[in-house]
């Protein structure tokens, strides 16, 4: 078991993907059950990943590296760490809550719906598990096609254009990552004399500084393109707006994680020295994308895409927790990452259910829910809260830790970025109140219905993971924390192990403004805590 | 010297034999049968390609006709993949047999083999003169076939452009051939890259000729390949012509001239030089074609409105990639450029079998038509998403890994030698076209899917292309997923053609 689980948890959805294939697309319920039973089995396979999971032991956990295509040194190699962990449970719950929303709102191509779920989630539980590049790539690209399907034919009116610019931008992304990787294969074969795109052992080589910046500028371009960092977040409001709730919940939820994965798993570790260079610049631009999405969405008069825009202004917090590479920066970003995907999943799932009901989100439309509809508007606060960031719900901790980190790196950018908490309570309370309060003005909304017992069933675990996390993150946190310090390790090897480079960088940073800051949250503050 | 007279060993040349005999074979039947064979002349001729398949696989590595004739790793593969388009291409055709070719069955079936056997005759031969020979077996027949719906203006606008720009590339070949053959005294590949070698320490340079016959040949050649300046042809004949011989044109001719292309430069003008003589010249100007390819061959497509001139553009565009890892020479280029053209044969192949079904029921190659279609026929729809999402490249199908390949090899020998950095240019300009490429493959997609109105065609193809079909979809999957037999076979090509030393 210890060997094969990654594996079954990975392409068990798969194994639903041919089971739905045999069934005949017109029977619906029997689709809809089997997909559903096929992700409520991954899910539970995933929590009996967690239990076996080793929250102590540091390393990688439940490895499996088997020989793929020799020839070129690609190994099917899977691990997980805490993150990863943490990412994947994260992953299989939202993907049973989003085929559990689609329920009724699926109702031509119901089969292909439901295999392209399962094929998305295959994709996405491969990248956080894979240890190949090789396989992490392919993974990665398997996931656009499903996506591209989901909002392509299930979307809304525009949904073809934003099928194809969500494609197109990712596309364009992960081919300049390709060459990356194409590039460290062959300078590890010169290092060692073999062919290998094993993470683990590409760590052990060194990087000369001016290729770190390239490679690190490959990835990072296709890492921002998916988180999205500003300004590379244009496609996500036309695909999020457009998508059906499902393909949103996991657009928002996962997709969007994957990147910051990315930067977690392999820009920080393998090009330690850029990732100083290119500190300054990325914790711009995320402040950038704090404000900027906070602005923006205060303005949307679409409920959905002012949650895309918060999510643009969200993922800038984590992006900007994870360069302040410090150990409470990095907790709270990959926290921050979990608690981004139940709430604007949340999120998602709500607006959904109200345009189930109205064929409408525009914010104009609604107001006075709260009489009509009293169940939603309480999870609907609930969850509005967290997104926020209230103290004893999820959200709190991980913007705290952040914000902690980020203040320990750099007070200048710690006050902007709060200035962002602040913007995020005036839109999310802003758009909660005309939705809810107030009279109901439109005559349409005097009947509709509260929530039904499918959508309380979808909603319920989501507001006990939100007060859980709450109130009790210790589970998470001490998972997360001994991989946590693993990426710092890697990152620290920029400043300790080859000082004649670090003069370098330091005078490269010194150009840019504010050299110093940025540096000396790992310096000072965590180098006892690494030791 | 005594003349002796050269070693026969006709039993090396068996495949191709037996073929040739097949296509008499082939026509005769149709003509005993007084042009009422039907669909029979179309098996006899599938049941012909297998059991040449069956030979090649017992004849074994060998020369035959003193050094003319090889049975070599590279000559191999790419008899299998002529062979393999053949049989796609003859699979797809019996739609087009029942309904417009009811006179010259046994004329249009025995062609492909003609031609087939030119190609395979090709790849085995060391020797400009029955390169070229072959080159021609090759070419005149797809003259005829394309020309084969004799009372459509398009077919024989097709048939005349594809031989007048055919014989004229023909000639420039031939003449660039000559001043080869004028400075090296042969026409033996390899003697001839000996003399020239003797002749380049000799005098210190071997002067313009050489670059003149570069361009000649490059040009010829260039033209079998369709590599844009002398791509013009390729559109229009591959609207014109019957889909199965467009199919056969993209996938069993362009192999040919890839073929043709590695052993004149790979094996012939590359492989003897040392790094300090290399004359590479024929490097960048390929790099130069190839980048014209895949611009213009991608950003052309997107406008197209007709799927078999889309196709026609793409596949200008998969040439320019796979000229990429012509270009590489070191042990992954061979390598590489052979599974393209693997990988590329299911996924076009596939693509166009889906292409004909659909004219044969609709008469319109029109992109228009496949709107709905996933609706009304949700499997053949698949089917063809799957081919041109793997045309495409997209992970984990067949076509990802062969674009790999050749991003690899360029990657690698840039990485490499000095000389060379240019290829990180020539990787780049392939990686950020492959996303125009997704554009208008995925266009298809989306006319097939995200149409709301369901298509009014109701498709039930014919047994022999489900079978094509099938074929293509097994091998793009699971050359996609486990590719590693193949991969271990490619990987003795670059040494056996004498690209790296044994």
């Amino acid at each position: 078991m210890e060997d094969t689980i990654l594996t079954l948890i990975t392409f068990f959805p798969t194994i639903g993907v041919l089971l739905l294939l045999m069934v005949p697309k017109e029977r619906h319920d029997s689709i809809k059950a089997v997909a559903l039973i096929i992700s409520f089995v991954t899910m539970l396979l995933s929590f009996m990943l967690w239990s076996m999971f080793d929250p102590m032991a540091n390393g990688m956990q439940l490895e499996v590296n088997l020989p793929w295509i020799v020839s070129f040194g690609i190994h099917y190699h899977m691990g997980i760490d805490g993150i990863s962990l943490v990412l994947i449970v994260m992953t299989t719950i939202l993907s049973v809550l989003s085929i559990l929303s689609s329920w009724r709102s699926i109702t031509k191509g119901v089969k292909g719906f439901f295999i392209s779920m399962l094929l998305l989630e295959t994709g996405m539980l491969g990248v956080f598990c894979a240890l190949d590049l090789f396989m992490f790539y392919v993974f990665w690209e398997v996931m656009l096609v499903p996506m591209y399907f989901l909002i392509g034919v299930w979307g809304g009116p525009r949904r073809i254009y934003a099928a194809i610019k969500f494609v197109l931008f990712t596309m364009f992304g992960s081919l300049l990552m390709l060459v990356a990787i194409l590039y460290i294969l062959f300078q590890y074969q010169a290092f060692s004399g073999e062919y290998s795109f094993d993470m683990i052992k590409l760590l052990s080589m060194p990087i000369p500084y001016r290729e770190q910046l390239w490679l690190f500028g490959a990835f990072a371009l296709a890492f921002a393109i998916k988180v999205p960092l500003w300004p590379f977040h244009t496609w996500l409001p036309d695909a999020h707006v457009e998508a059906p709730t499902a393909g949103s919940v996991i657009l928002a939820g996962v997709l969007l994680k994957m990147g910051t994965y990315g930067f977690l798993r392999i820009c920080l570790p393998m090009f330690p020295d850029a990732t100083m260079t290119y500190l300054p610049y990325i914790c711009v631009l995320s402040l950038i994308a704090i404000i900027y999405g906070a602005l923006v969405a205060m303005v949307q008069k679409d409920v959905k895409s002012l949650v895309a825009f918060s999510s643009v202004s969200h993922m800038g917090f984590v992006m900007l927790g994870i360069f302040a590479l410090n150990f409470q920066g990095l907790q709270g970003a990959v926290l921050q990452m979990i608690n981004h995907g139940i709430s604007t999943g949340a999120l998602f799932l709500l607006v959904g259910m109200i345009y189930e009901r109205r064929h409408t989100r525009m914010i104009s439309e609604f107001g006075g829910l709260a009489k009509v509809m009293p169940f939603f508007a309480a999870v609907f606060m609930i969850i509005t809260l967290s997104s926020i960031g209230l103290p004893l719900t999820n959200g709190f901790v991980g913007e705290f830790l952040i914000l902690l980190g980020v203040f320990k790196a750099n007070s200048l950018y710690g006050i902007i970025a709060t200035s962002g908490v602040i913007l995020s309570a005036c839109y999310m309370l802003w758009m909660y109140q005309r939705v809810i309060f107030g009279k109901v003005t439109k005559p349409e909304n005097e009947k509709l219905n509260d929530l039904s017992w499918r959508e309380k069933l979808i909603m319920v675990p989501l507001v006990l993971l939100v007060f859980g996390i709450g109130i009790y993150p210790q589970p998470l946190l001490e998972r997360i924390e001994p991989a946590v310090k693993q990426v710092l390790q890697h990152v620290s090897r920029a400043q300790t192990v080859r000082l004649d480079e670090r003069y370098q960088i330091q005078k490269v940073v010194h150009q840019s403004e504010n050299p110093t800051r940025a540096m000396s949250g790992l310096t000072q503050g965590d180098e006892a805590c690494l030791r | 010297m005594e003349f002796q007279l050269p070693e026969y060993n006709l039993r090396m040349m068996l495949p191709e034999i037996f073929l040739f005999l097949w296509a008499l074979v082939v026509f005769l039947f149709d003509l005993l049968s007084k042009r009422r064979s039907e669909s029979a002349v179309g098996y006899l001729t599938l049941l012909g390609l297998l059991i040449c398949g069956g030979l090649l696989a017992t004849t074994g590595y060998g020369r035959g006709f003193g050094n003319m004739f090889f049975s070599e790793p590279m000559a191999l593969f790419f008899k299998i993949i002529f062979l393999g388009s053949a049989f796609m291409a003859v699979g797809s055709s019996f739609g087009i047999i029942k309904q417009k070719i009811v006179n010259h069955r046994g004329e249009y079936f025995g062609l492909i083999l003609l031609s087939t056997v030119g190609m395979m005759f090709l790849a085995s031969s060391q020797e400009l003169l029955s390169l070229w020979i072959g080159l021609e077996l090759t070419t005149i027949p797809l003259f005829i076939l394309a020309a084969f719906f004799k009372d459509d203006k398009l077919s024989v606008e097709a048939g005349i452009k594809y031989f007048v720009f055919g014989a004229f590339s023909s000639a420039l070949l031939l003449y660039g051939f000559s001043f080869l053959y004028g400075m090296s005294g042969t026409t033996e590949i390899v003697a001839m890259k000996m003399n020239l070698a003797a002749l380049f320490i000799a005098n210190g340079s071997l002067g313009v000729v050489p670059l003149v016959a570069m361009v000649m040949i490059i040009a010829g050649l260039g033209f079998k390949l369709s590599l844009p300046p002398f791509h013009q042809w390729a559109p229009d004949v591959y609207e014109g012509s019957p889909t199965p011989i467009a199919a056969f044109l993209s996938v069993g001719s362009k192999a040919a001239g890839l073929v043709a292309f590695a052993k004149i430069f790979v094996n012939g003008l590359w492989a003897f030089w040392g790094a300090e003589m290399a004359p590479n010249d024929w490097g960048y100007l390929t790099g130069i074609l190839a980048c014209a390819a895949m611009i213009y061959g991608n950003v052309v497509a997107i406008r197209q409105t007709n799927i078999k001139r889309m196709l026609a553009y793409s596949s200008i565009a998969q040439a320019g990639y796979i000229m990429i890892g012509m270009v590489a020479v070191n042990e992954w280029g061979l390598e590489a450029v052979a599974f393209y053209v693997f990988a590329y044969l299911f996924a076009n192949m596939g693509a166009f079998a889906i292409v004909a079904i659909v004219e044969d029921k609709t008469g319109s190659c029109q992109i228009g038509t496949y709107r709905g279609l996933s609706q009304s026929s949700p499997g053949l729809a698949a089917c063809m998403a799957v081919f041109l999402l793997s045309l495409a490249g997209i992970p984990p199908l067949a076509g990802f890994l062969a674009k790999y390949k050749v991003f690899a090899a360029a990657i690698s020998l840039a990485g490499q030698s000095q000389d060379y950095t240019w290829l990180y240019w020539l990787a780049g300009v392939g990686l950020l076209t492959t996303v125009f490429a997704l554009y208008y493959y995925v266009n298809i997609i989306k006319q097939m899917y995200f149409s709301a109105e369901e298509s009014p065609y109701r498709i039930k193809p014919n047994a022999p292309a489900v079978a094509v079909v099938a074929i293509g979809l097994i091998g793009v999957v699971l050359f996609g997923i486990y590719a590693e037999p193949i991969l271990q076979f490619v990987k003795d090509i670059p040494a056996a053609a004498g690209v790296i030393p044994r």
